[in-house]
């Protein structure tokens, strides 16, 4: 016995030591800095769109790329850096090569190591000339002197040993390779929403220590923001196996995508997206995002489960029933058929056959129900119509009624949503 | 000639039969009413107050106001989750459209509620609205607010018609910070020089007070603010 605890407490150090020494700084790469001519900035202000920097690197109300929002994890509050290039606060010190190191190994500048809330897991498939491109963008924005705030991630997470741990088991740094047996569009698809679109850090889920490793597009929950970002892989989600190109890069350049008698939008997190990046993306991009995405390889949807309370289900339906007909179909049509301008464009698109009705979990329509919202207002939507919220109309068990019966109408059969899914989805009003 | 109008009779037939098996999609107006469902939920109808009494008014209230408020929340100087949500994603050219939209509303006002406080507690009240209290440096309401308290263009609102406890909700959050606006912040300024017992005072006695008659916000002045104040823009001389 005694032995045994000779033997952890010698090796325990030896063990973070060696964690800590394999993780160890990175050396810079330097290489010869491409002048910053306007073709060079501008390819990185496209960057900078495409990656979204700014939803991260903006507080609101604040100066622009100047950092201090705070991002909320499950291990803690991370506050974003200042990218403007403030020589003591920001980024004016850095050269491109302490900037390729964070991007590609996720090291700040004193090789301190960052923590991933910093997308690097993606930003290290970043290419070194985008990312030069990137770098002399933002040293052409005006310096603002703010002051980083320390993170505030609780024990174990805020030490070294955790970080450098979590590092060697999920991150590998790498640069994006081209697969040479697919067509030069695919391989620009594969990059931007690998590399600088990040789209895995939602739409790949997360593991129990929020990594999103080999994560695949089979969709997750969004630990803190409470929203369900959908898979690229089913049917029954966000997949777009079955669209044209053109329709993908619609939903992409303007949060919707009318198709038929459907008429998809993007809502909550996404519909941010669309509007302060994807709408922004050169269409050539969009195509090519759209030839990727289309080529994932899909999964069956999952077969519905019979019901285990259909007594108290149909009950819910039928509360349900009634809710809708007084609140819902004045806008979405008594039959769930969607709300048309007369000029037959659509103003409330249809609830039947509707994807974010059925997909499992159902956080999205409980959020959408309670919060209600505009969408993305993009340039070619800059006037959308508003959903409205129903939070203060509707108690959880109202709001749960009406989200089984969009669920279990029309020819849907995906689950029942209990009153207590609607108190964990809805959202709440501390911002 | 009776049967040349057949193909009327056989229309009229399909359109009966087809009518109420299928509804088809809801028929929405292209108005910004219809887009603007989203604000009348809690604003109640026209934006007229919600019965709630927390909700307020927005008809009527001064565009210049009304968009401030918009960006507000926008920028986090005003905290209201749902407000946020909703004003995060719209563009600045719609929030102008949407403040001059329910500003230009002009529909009447319900008469007040009678007050819970005491004769003292409202007379105090009305001598902060009214004269404000120069010992502690409180400029009157009506000093800024219109000299009938219904605003004053183009960006500061009207404080008759307004719910007693939304009146309570905003001082006190001008007081903690909840609520900003740019600096310099005068309405912060003059809250915070406010006692618990003032901000119950005043708030009774503005939420009792009817709405007059014309209850159009007064025209921009000359005359500088009491004390400097980014919401007031300044005049060209």
């Amino acid at each position: 016995m005694k032995r045994w605890l000779l033997a952890l407490l010698l090796l325990t150090p030896l063990l973070a030591g060696l964690t800590l020494w394999l993780d160890g700084e990175q050396p810079l790469q330097d290489a010869a800095a491409p002048s910053p001519t306007p073709e060079l900035i501008a390819r990185g202000r496209g960057l900078a769109l495409a990656g979204n920097c700014a939803a991260c690197h903006t507080a609101r109300g604040g100066e622009p790329y100047a950092g201090g929002r705070a991002i909320a994890t499950p291990f803690g509050t991370v506050y974003a850096g200042n990218l403007t290039p403030d020589a003591d606060t920001g980024l004016g010190r850095w050269t491109a090569a302490h900037f390729w190191r964070a991007l590609h190994h996720g090291q700040g500048f004193d090789g301190r190591r960052l923590v991933p809330a910093f997308p690097y897991t993606e930003f290290t498939r970043i290419t070194r000339a985008d990312s030069d491109a990137l770098f002399a963008w933002l040293r052409t924005l005006p310096a603002v002197r703010q002051a980083n705030r320390a993170h505030e991630l609780r024990w174990p997470y805020s030490t070294p040993l955790a970080l450098a741990g979590w590092r060697l088991a999920f991150f590998r740094a790498g640069e994006f390779q081209p697969d040479p047996a697919q067509t030069p569009e695919w391989n620009r698809g594969a990059y931007l929403v690998g590399g600088p679109g990040h789209c895995v850090a939602c739409h790949g889920g997360r593991n129990a220590l929020g990594a999103t490793a080999d994560a695949g597009f089979g969709g997750g929950l969004m630990p803190t923001r409470d929203g369900y970002a959908p898979a690229f892989t089913r049917a029954g989600e966000a997949s777009v196996a079955a669209w044209t190109e053109a329709d993908i890069v619609a939903l992409l350049k303007t949060g919707a995508s009318p198709r038929g008698r459907a008429d998809f939008r993007t809502t909550g997190p996404m519909a941010e997206v669309v509007m302060r990046s994807t709408q922004h993306w050169p269409e050539s991009d969009l195509r090519a995002v759209a030839v990727f995405l289309k080529s994932l390889p899909q999964q069956p949807d999952p077969v519905p489960e019979p019901l285990r309370e259909p007594a108290l289900v149909a009950q819910r339906v039928q509360q349900g029933s009634g809710l809708y007909a007084d609140h819902c179909a004045a806008c979405h049509g008594e039959a769930g058929e969607g709300g048309q301008l007369p000029d037959g464009t659509w103003a409330a698109p249809p609830l039947a056959g509707n994807r974010l009705v059925t997909q499992e979990p159902a956080a999205n329509l409980v959020r959408s129900i309670a919060l209600g919202g505009f969408g993305a207002a993009t340039e070619a939507r800059p006037r959308p119509f508003g959903m409205p919220p129903f939070a203060h109309v509707l108690s959880e068990e109202q709001m749960a009624a009406v989200a089984t019966y969009l669920r279990r109408s029309w020819g849907a059969q995906a689950s029942p949503v209990q009153p207590l899914d609607v108190a964990r989805w809805r959202g709440s009003n501390a911002d | 000639m009776r049967w040349s109008f057949w193909w009327v009779w056989c229309a009229m037939g399909a359109m009966c039969a087809a009518g109420p098996a299928s509804a088809g999609p809801a028929r929405i107006e292209d108005s910004l009413a219809q887009r603007l469902a989203a604000c009348t939920t809690c604003h109640g109808k026209e934006g007229r107050a919600a019965p709630d009494g927390y909700h307020p008014r927005i008809a009527g209230k001064p565009a210049g106001y009304l968009y401030n408020q918009l960006r507000h929340f926008q920028d986090g100087r005003r905290r209201y989750g749902a407000m946020v949500a909703l004003v995060d994603p719209l563009p600045d050219a719609y929030l102008q459209e949407i403040a001059a939209y329910f500003a230009a509303l002009d529909l009447p006002y319900a008469a007040p509620l009678a007050a819970r406080e005491d004769a003292a507690t409202l007379a105090r009240g009305r001598v902060l609205a009214l004269q404000g209290d120069p010992s502690r440096q409180l400029p009157a309401c009506r000093a800024c607010h219109g000299a009938a308290l219904t605003g004053q263009l183009p960006a500061t609102p009207g404080l008759l018609g307004l719910p007693r406890d939304y009146l309570v909700g905003q001082l006190g959050a001008w007081v903690n910070g909840q609520r900003k606006a740019l600096a310099p912040d005068c309405m912060a300024t003059i809250a915070k020089r406010l006692s618990g017992s003032d901000v119950t005072a005043v708030a009774a006695w503005l939420a009792s007070q009817p709405v007059p008659a014309d209850s159009h916000a007064a025209p921009a002045t000359r005359e500088p603010p009491p004390m400097a104040c980014a919401s007031v823009p300044k005049r060209q001389p």
